[in-house]
């Protein structure tokens, strides 16, 4: 509980400036019927940078991630209590689409989960359930290059989607979801099913990607987070009454100082390698 | 004592291999006692016996339909009407006709029917006490008598509207065909990694937009090969259309009208003591045996489509 305490005071000391701000979670817990997955997380998505969710597993990341766009919706028992607005709206308001609000945040998978159709028709989907009018060979195109897939399948735009190597599928995911331009991408894991060479590609797609986009990105890989982001948030997991674990947030804070200098114990032993 | 590499204990069949029979090892690798030897050979004429004697009644079937059949095949049995007795000649173009009115009927009937129950049990309902009602309900149909859906369409189509017709023969196949289409569509649905639904779902598509557009077309050669499935096990049944379509001697005039269809067209001539319609019966019995083939080879290929 302590270590709540000091975390939501270390946020609100680094408040970024409310316009800047693209998502915000004020006292939020999840809850998958009486477990509780997540405790009480205060923290701000700054636009534009990238958003780092670091920690060992059942902390609580992903759960989080997941609420962000509403997707946790799709299960049942799942809850969210608190509060978590965009853009200063209330996501969880009694008025807001779920539906519209996955369409300006977008969500890459931990597994490359391209749809079994053509690669052309895996981008144009999303495009046009959203009502996209133009020139819908130019946006898939335009969504390619920006997802650095263009070159190896602009041949092959009629090939099955699950023809492509995992690298190429998780790009090809990615690449879906900027064509739908949303203003925030959820990342949720997304190397951990790739090689380390599609994991580097994927990479500096992301750097490319955050003058565009708000995103933030759940990870096992500290290395990773520490090359990509530019805020980075720990969660850690901690046995509450009978014994059901639930993830807290430990700290949140620029990347550098997180790894350089972290403030709380269990994120120094974390970043050094003493656990997780 | 003579070493003997260790595959050689295997190869005590092949002449000319087998190392002298001296030492104790080698009493021990092959001593089969005849006793051993009979029974195997035994239990394999058994077996090899029984698959035979299986296939036996598929090819004698087949053997019979293919001969009488081919012998008075000709065109004019898909042109001409059913002749009467002790006339030559003639064709079933009536029955022909009626199968295809009668089919396409159940089909437009059972097929979006078990697609959106299978939707509902598998995408919306999965695990609710109403789904596993549901299950339960289309495992017992699929058990049904193919005579009991008969007298259901009887009850419901023929009393109310006041005679045979098409559309009763229609709805009696519906009814055998829906648990077909139903089971397999939901297996089809099943077989669909959710990780593909969420990230439709991730795009921002309504349910909608993700079952129809994303779920149901990953899961067509499923359904396709449940529907071919289920016309196969249709095409073939008689008891069922008996009392709903009828007969009719003639071409029916609207789906209204009573309808032949070539299962009641072989019942019908098969039992007639007049050799020409008994002729009609095989040709009959050989184009739905070759349609239900055709079917099944169809229902094959397209599950050999399957994306996952």
């Amino acid at each position: 509980m302590q270590n709540m305490q000091s975390s939501t005071s270390r946020t609100s000391t680094n408040a970024i400036a409310d316009q800047a701000v693209a998502l915000r979670a004020e006292n939020v817990s999840v809850y998958y019927g009486a477990f509780q997955a997540v405790r009480n997380v205060f923290l701000d998505v700054p636009k534009n940078q990238v958003t780092a969710f670091i920690g060992p597993s059942g902390c609580g990341k992903s759960t989080l991630l997941r609420c962000f766009n509403r997707l946790n919706d799709l299960v049942a028992s799942a809850r969210v209590d608190g509060k978590i607005s965009f853009q200063g709206r209330d996501l969880y308001a009694r008025d807001m689409d779920p539906v519209e609000v996955r369409r300006r945040i977008g969500m890459v998978f931990q597994k490359p989960n391209p749809f079994p159709k053509s690669i052309y028709d895996n981008i144009a989907f999303g495009a046009r359930i959203n009502g996209f009018r133009g020139n819908m060979d130019e946006l898939v195109e335009r969504s390619l290059r920006s997802a650095a897939l263009w070159d190896e399948v602009k041949d092959k735009l009629n090939q099955s989607g699950l023809a492509l190597s995992g690298g190429q599928q998780q790009r090809l995911c990615i690449a879906r979801t900027i064509a739908i331009e949303p203003e925030v991408i959820l990342m949720d894991e997304p190397c951990s099913a790739l090689d380390p060479v599609s994991t580097l590609r994927v990479e500096e797609l992301m750097h490319s990607l955050k003058e565009q986009f708000t995103m933030v990105i759940v990870t096992h890989n500290m290395q990773q987070a520490a090359r990509v982001s530019d805020m980075t948030a720990f969660f850690n997991a901690e046995a509450g009454e009978g014994g059901s674990r639930f993830g807290y947030l430990v700290e949140y804070n620029k990347t550098q100082d997180i790894f350089s200098s972290p403030q709380q114990q269990e994120t120094h032993d974390y970043v050094s390698g003493r656990f997780g | 004592m003579t070493p003997s590499p260790p595959s050689d204990h295997l190869s005590d069949t092949q002449p000319g291999s087998s190392p002298p029979n001296t030492s104790v090892e080698s009493q021990f690798a092959y001593g089969v006692s005849p006793g051993r030897k009979a029974f195997g050979a035994f239990m394999t004429t058994l077996v090899v016996g029984c698959a035979l004697l299986a296939a036996l009644p598929l090819f004698s079937i087949l053997w019979t339909v293919i001969t009488n059949g081919v012998a008075h095949l000709s065109p004019r049995v898909f042109t001409e009407l059913p002749p009467p007795p002790m006339v030559d000649g003639g064709g079933f173009r009536n029955a022909l006709m009626g199968t295809f009115w009668v089919l396409l009927l159940a089909s437009l009937i059972s097929v979006p029917f078990g697609i959106l129950v299978a939707v509902y049990v598998s995408e919306f309902a999965r695990d609710s006490q109403f789904s596993k009602f549901v299950r339960f309900g289309i495992n017992v149909l699929s058990g049904v008598p193919s005579i009991v859906a008969g007298l259901f369409s009887y009850g419901v189509v023929v009393l109310l509207m006041g005679g045979f017709s098409a559309w009763a023969g229609g709805v009696a196949l519906a009814v055998l065909m829906l648990p077909i289409v139903e089971r397999t569509a939901e297996e089809g649905l099943k077989s669909i990694p959710p990780e593909i639904r969420q990230g439709a779902i991730g795009l921002g598509a309504t349910n909608f937009q993700t079952i129809s557009q994303i779920v149901l077309p990953s899961a067509l050669p499923f359904i396709a090969t449940g529907v071919t499935l289920s016309l196969a096990r249709a095409i073939g049944e008689t008891a069922p259309l008996l009392f709903t379509a009828l007969f009719n001697q003639f071409d029916a005039k609207s789906l209204s009208d009573p309808t032949a269809t070539l299962s009641v067209l072989i019942y019908n001539f098969s039992t007639s003591p007049f050799q020409n319609q008994k002729d009609l019966a095989w040709v009959a019995s050989l184009l739905v045996i070759g349609i239900i083939l055709v079917i099944s080879i169809v229902a094959r290929r397209i599950a050999q489509r399957q994306a996952f």
